[in-house]
């Protein structure tokens, strides 16, 4: 039974090492690999508590990568799930960001680093387009959701509202809106 | 005596710096609402106006070593500044003091989803909070593309590697890692 518990832990703390590397260019790159890895591969997480988690970590304050770090260590095993996926989350770019401080900034001017990186930006891209077809599908069931997530799209990208007023928008709706 | 006294008083100023380290990334983290992005004016408020911690031009070069490295941009400037203010040691405190509100907040919210689970308004405001998912991811892929794909071989290599990941024919992690190789060979 203990050992079970320790397994499960190891695993989470090796799946948000594996995420926290590869979110690069903030948080919501980070989605479809949490996606891939707790829903899809390991099925620790149902497709309804991943879109109710990332809700969650939009409505609090931080950095979305350690809210749904947070979230799902949590629910897939308690209090000691949240710190190894807050640990495993943060801990490679703790590393990198204390070489490179260590190094004094030599490796960001690296071309090669540089060229990689372009490279990189069009697949984060296309990552994150992916993760809102695939939760999009879920989430936005009636043609009403699909409406309001355009009109808040609208807000925040022309109207430049504050993130937290499209979590605010989004929370009114929902309980002003009869099921 | 004097020199014991000057002793303690470096001791003191040492701790003090965890300590304010410690208080102002705690507060960027109980108020940077809307991700790590909009900690950024935070965060300069609080190292290069307040503290001083770090100049603007140095805050600019954090910024780009942020980009090319993995990690939230809150805890890449965490782990940063708290090194360069007291070592490993600040890094660590910084970096942790930035992530106990999520702690906290996730755990409260959490509980009080296992219990109210089931109430209906909570699942009437869960279900609303749906778009607004939505909406957040599509602003933050635009305004990346926006910034990273600027030439046809970048649109190109982002449809490309949509359809292999969509299609599930391909590993998320190993499609970051083979366009980045395409961009090593294609701008070099």
């Amino acid at each position: 039974m203990v050992d079970q518990k320790k397994k499960t832990l190891f695993n989470l703390f090796i799946s948000f090492i594996r995420i926290g590397a590869f979110t690069w260019g903030g948080g919501y790159a980070m989605v479809p690999l949490i996606q891939k890895e707790l829903v899809d591969k390991k099925q620790l997480i149902s497709d309804e508590d991943f879109i109710t988690g990332l809700s969650v970590a939009q409505g609090l304050p931080g950095a979305i990568a350690i809210n749904t770090a947070c979230y799902f260590g949590q629910r897939v095993a308690g209090f000691p799930g949240m710190l190894t996926a807050v640990l495993g989350s943060v801990l490679p770019s703790f590393l990198i960001i204390l070489m490179a401080a260590t190094f004094l900034f030599h490796f960001g001017d690296h071309e090669l680093v540089q060229h990689f990186f372009r490279g990189a930006t069009p697949a984060i891209v296309a990552l994150i387009a992916c993760g809102i077809v695939s939760i999009g599908k879920k989430a936005l069931k009636k043609r009403i959701d699909l409406v309001l997530a355009v009109v808040l799209f609208t807000l925040v990208l022309i109207f430049r509202f504050h993130p937290l007023w499209i979590v605010l928008l989004g929370a009114f709706t929902g309980l002003w809106r009869k099921s | 005596m004097d020199r014991s006294l000057g002793c303690i008083h470096r001791f003191m100023e040492e701790k003090l710096i965890f300590f304010q380290l410690f208080l102002s990334f705690f507060r960027i983290g109980c108020f940077a609402f809307g991700g790590g992005a909009a900690a950024l004016p935070l965060i300069q408020k609080e190292i290069v106006d307040t503290y001083q911690w770090l100049t603007t031009e140095q805050f600019v070069d954090l910024i780009t070593l942020s980009e090319l490295t993995p990690g939230p941009i809150a805890i890449n400037s965490a782990t940063f500044v708290g090194y360069k203010v007291g070592g490993v040691m600040g890094a660590f405190i910084a970096t942790g003091a930035f992530c106990l509100p999520s702690i906290v907040l996730v755990m409260m919210v959490t509980n009080f989803l296992r219990v109210f689970e089931e109430n209906a308004m909570v699942q009437r405001v869960l279900k609303g909070l749906r778009p607004s998912v939505i909406a957040l991811m599509s602003l933050a892929g635009l305004s990346i593309a926006q910034n990273g794909m600027r030439d046809w071989f970048a649109l190109g290599l982002g449809v490309a590697s949509f359809f292999l990941v969509s299609k599930k024919w391909i590993d998320p992690i190993l499609m970051l890692l083979l366009a980045g190789i395409a961009g090593i060979l294609y701008y070099r």
